[in-house]
């Protein structure tokens, strides 16, 4: 039997409540076979709040841990030897403040630097794209992640300080094609970024190049995913050499770690998911030449909320069995002189590659995010993934085929499936705050000097960590940002997005019948029925709200959307001035318990009188309660005919008128 | 829900937010038992808007950033302590008629201002930049804010009609957009006020795109356009002359003086003019006398009315000259 191969870091996206329970948490998985960490933050922390912050409630410790303050990243990381972690932390617009409480911590416990291991994701195109936690404009975000480049290089040469997600543009709706030319097109705007910056020497460059990582996304096609993954490699190598004249083949290497797709998952029997996320899997696994260095899974139940240790447990259980049980590592690349899949990949390659070149034509990367133009045509593919699942062409078992079967018993308890964060968590980090703001010492020097050096051309590292020292806050620390490089939202593509729905003369069937019964509703209201979709919280997830309010307009309502992270009080000022009939609020981050209450509650006083209906990922129990607060219709992700949800909405807008 | 007329403009003119959100809603509805109803409130806020606040238009191509120059100039002006009405135009779908409207950020970090309201309209099918409903929108607006900025779609060339409705027209443009003055130069783009240069994001840029801009108005002026014209770097990014955007803007109200109201009010019989001649086209026109006597008898009968009901009084009175036209001759035996 030939050598087998070192097995890919097997990891689990993982963080709730507080840093002590994470840090609890962290511990019992290690100690199941899990061999590296990845810490999931809290949206608060992702984007630069502090938990007492307006806009903070209701959302910390939901999706994340909450990391305000040096004290918490010495709890998150209590008896985990930081020298010997490798640790992936999904942090993009306050990626150099984590790096920097890290790194503060570890200086603290007399650790070298030097050997810290582990990923800031940083990658902040993909944020302004999908993920929805940006902070700061385009410019000074991309100096950010200069600075923190320059910063590792130099003391912390093992550490990938970017790293460069088409995961999320999948999750958006991302073809292959368009996942590989937008996470290729982010990586040269970086690598040039950095270059142009000459903050770092010529002759260190190949280093820089050698440091650039990537998170990709693998689908339930997995055998065109495999061919993704294999033009992935030999197009980063193409770019390596040719734009950045890397010699040496191991900085060209494309190193990149891998959650399987989310988006296929279903709330129809769900336990089919674990298949769908094995099958995923493979696809990243079974060619060795481009295979993960680090695979993280997601849960079977993660469309019907937070999952629960052992959910996640199941989940490393199938990596442990791939790699240890089988006898995959025993072989060299499976797939090389095979003529299907040579074939695949160089299609991939070619099409990759002329999209690659057209976003460069139009000014690269962070052009064609603020022109919209990125945005725009991930939407657009994303309301034709929905259109084929809608009308049958993509089958999907237990969603619109093989719908029949018995029950299944682990969802049998509906309420248990799931985890739940207790409510008083976010009182308990508000508390805790309050109490490191009393006893820590002066901090008006440490955040003067944050101010001077962002404004100025320094590295902003050294100033965050002498922050982090000093007992600075997460809301502190971005906040003296904002006040440098002012905040940011991003164009939210829709406004120029094609119709999703064909035009008039074939839209036959329930599509055509909506827009008669709206031209009717037209009439009776005396102007077009008006809808807000709107996006309270810091949930930045926006794919569920732009699908709605694209096929809104398109079945004829005027829709009123004004994009991510609002409060209720926002909301209802909107729905005010806007003069809408109906009101859509889009919550995924779990934290809809406490959000829309308060919608409704702010709407009240602002004497608005139009329904409430609400999307995301809510669980039976939750929509009771939120029916029983006021709330109109709930839909959740099995809803995904989206013309009957249409119908609702149209009916809803003519009872409240009539 | 539909409030008396004398309540929604007691209503605006206390500034009452609830009262303006009703009267906008009002004067969207298009069905015809409205029409008393918006005709009177606008007739109860006529004197108190005739030569109140400044209307100010922000128009000029696709993709020049007018939603975020105006949230910022929205801003910057909130600054000033003025009270801010924004009327928002955006497109609606030709297949559908559907339309994505409020692209544009709300401003503030949390807590939304008493201070700025914000309205978008849907084109409706409406050509020339705007809605059928905003001049009333904004009279609307102007009886309850200081300014009032009306952001126009964006549709570029045909963009003449809000010269009609506002008190100052900002041409907002690229660096480097030359063929806005091909546009200027051939008249298919209405002269501006102010010429406004956005997306000057450095110094260098700024100052290179004034000094382009000022040496090809040159040019221009010799052929008799733009004499006189402001020329002004914006950048939304980094907030750069939006103050200097503000004052120019005062200045020119205050350079309006006496003849505001003179001013608004020719504009209000160019619109209801326009208004008559699409709904019955040059023949309709022709039949009352050609377009001078139609302006001259909405000029007639606007003090006491007002443009909805002028448009369907004439309306009514050329579609009673028309059937008796055309009455003996279907009696004619053929």
């Amino acid at each position: 039997m030939s050598e087998r191969d070192r097995p890919w870091i097997m990891r689990t996206y993982a963080g709730h409540s507080t840093a002590r329970a994470s840090n609890a948490l962290y511990r019992t998985n290690l100690a199941k076979g899990q061999t590296g960490l990845s810490v999931a933050f809290d949206l608060p922390t992702q984007t630069g709040y502090d938990a007492d912050h307006l806009l903070a409630r209701g959302e910390v410790g939901k999706v994340g841990v909450p990391i305000s303050h040096l004290g918490d990243m010495r709890t998150l990381m209590d008896r985990l030897p930081v020298e010997q972690m490798n640790t992936s932390m999904t942090i993009n617009a306050t990626a150099a403040w984590l790096l920097s409480l890290y790194v503060a911590l570890a200086e603290e416990q007399s650790a070298a630097v030097a050997m810290l291991r582990g990923t800031t994701q940083n990658d902040i195109v993909k944020e302004y794209l999908s993920r929805g936690t940006y902070v700061f404009p385009p410019a000074p975000s991309l100096r950010l992640i200069t600075d923190m480049i320059g910063f590792t290089v130099e003391r912390v040469p093992k550490w990938n300080p970017i790293n460069i997600c088409s995961y999320h543009l999948q999750e958006a709706g991302a073809t292959p094609v368009q996942e590989l030319a937008y996470a290729l097109v982010t990586a040269i705007g970086v690598l040039d970024a950095v270059k142009e910056a000459g903050k770092v020497p010529a002759e260190r460059f190949p280093k820089v190049v050698g440091r650039i990582s990537f998170f990709v996304n693998a689908g339930i096609r997995f055998v065109e995913e495999m061919c993704k993954m294999r033009a992935f490699v030999a197009l980063w190598d193409r770019i390596c050499r040719e734009r950045y004249g890397v010699e040496d083949p191991k900085l060209r290497r494309f190193r990149y770690g891998m959650q399987v797709n989310s988006l296929g998952l279903t709330e129809q029997q769900p336990e089919n998911n674990i298949l769908r996320i094995v099958l995923e899997m493979l696809a990243v696994t079974l060619s060795k030449d481009s295979r993960a260095r680090a695979i993280q899974l997601p849960a079977w139940n993660e469309a019907l909320g937070l999952p629960r240790p052992w959910d996640q447990q199941w989940s490393l259980r199938a990596q442990q069995i791939l790699a240890y049980e089988t006898d995959l590592l025993e072989y060299g690349d499976l797939f090389a002189g095979s003529v299907e899949v040579q074939k695949k990949q160089r299609a991939l390659e070619e099409e990759a590659w002329a999209e690659v070149e057209r976003v460069l034509a139009e000014g690269g990367a962070v052009a064609a995010v603020e022109s919209g133009s990125i945005k725009q045509r991930l939407v657009e593919s994303n309301a034709a993934r929905l259109r084929r699942i809608e009308a049958g062409q993509q089958v999907v078992v237990g969603v619109n085929k093989y719908l029949e079967g018995a029950p299944s018993p682990l969802v049998a308890d509906l309420d248990e499936a799931i985890l739940v964060v207790d409510p008083k968590v976010e009182a308990e980090q508000v508390a805790s705050l309050a109490r490191w703001r009393e006893t820590r010492g002066d901090v008006h020097a440490a955040l003067d000097a944050l101010r001077e050096a962002a404004a100025g051309d320094a590295n902003v590292m050294p100033a965050s960590i002498a922050a982090a020292k000093a007992g600075v806050t997460t809301g502190e620390w971005a906040g003296a940002l904002r006040e440098v490089f002012g905040e940011y939202r991003a164009p939210t593509g829709i406004a120029a997005s094609a119709p999703l729905t064909p035009s008039v003369e074939s839209a036959e069937g329930e599509t055509a019948r909506i827009r008669r019964a709206r031209g009717g509703l037209t009439k009776k209201l005396g102007r077009r029925p008006r809808l807000l979709v709107g996006k309270p919280g810091l949930d930045g997830h926006s794919n569920g709200a732009e699908q709605i309010a694209l096929k809104a307009r398109d079945v004829g309502f005027d829709v009123v959307y004004e994009g991510i992270r609002l409060t209720p009080a926002q909301i209802a000022s909107s729905a005010l001035e806007e003069g809408v009939h109906l009101i859509g609020l889009s919550i995924l981050s779990g934290s809809h318990a406490a959000l829309v209450p308060e919608v409704l509650e702010a709407l009240k006083d602002a004497g608005v009188e139009a329904p409430v209906v609400v999307g995301g990922i809510i669980p039976d129990a939750d929509a009771g309660r939120l029916r029983d607060a006021g709330v109109a219709r709930v839909y959740t992700p099995k809803d995904f005919e989206l013309d009957r949800i249409m119908s609702d909405l149209a009916e809803l807008v003519a009872e409240a008128s009539a | 829900m539909s409030a008396a007329p004398e309540t929604l403009a007691a209503g605006l003119l206390q500034r009452d937010r609830r009262a303006v959100a009703q009267a906008l809603n009002l004067v969207e509805d298009a069905r015809p038992a409205a029409r008393g109803r918006i005709a009177a409130l606008l007739r109860l806020v006529r004197d108190d808007v005739a030569e109140a606040g400044h209307v100010v238009g922000v128009t000029g191509p696709p993709g020049v950033g007018k939603s975020t120059l105006s949230a910022a100039l929205a801003r910057s002006l909130r600054r000033r302590g003025q009270r801010v009405g924004l009327v928002a135009v955006d497109p609606s779908s030709l297949a559908s008629g559907g339309s994505l409207l409020g692209d544009r950020a709300r401003m503030g970090d949390g807590e939304p201002d008493p201070g700025l309201f914000i309205r978008s309209l849907a084109t409706g099918g409406h050509a020339g930049g705007l809605s059928h409903a905003a001049p009333a929108a904004i009279r609307v607006l102007l009886a309850a804010y200081d300014v009032v900025l009306v952001e126009t779609t964006g549709v570029g060339q045909t963009e003449t009609e809000v010269r009609d409705v506002v008190d100052t027209v900002a041409l907002v443009v690229q660096p480097g957009s030359g063929d806005t003055l091909q546009f200027l130069k051939a008249g298919v783009m209405e002269i501006p006020d102010l010429l406004v240069v956005n997306k000057a994001d450095h110094e260098a840029l700024a100052t290179r795109a004034v000094s382009d801009l000022r040496s090809a108005l040159a040019t221009a002026e010799r052929i008799g356009l733009g004499g006189g014209l402001s020329i002004l770097a914006t950048s939304a990014t980094t907030g750069r002359g939006f103050e200097d955007l503000a004052a120019a803007l005062a200045a020119h109200r205050a350079s309006l003086g006496d003849s505001l109201a003179a001013r608004r009010r020719a504009g209000e019989v160019a619109w209801a003019a326009a208004r008559f001649t699409a709904r019955h086209g040059s023949h309709g026109v022709a039949r009352l006398g050609g377009d001078d006597a139609l302006r001259a008898r909405i000029a007639d009968a606007l003090p006491g009315s007002a443009v909805p009901l002028v448009v369907d009084a004439l309306s009514t009175l050329f579609l009673e000259d028309l059937s008796r036209a055309i009455a003996p001759k279907a009696e004619t035996p053929s």
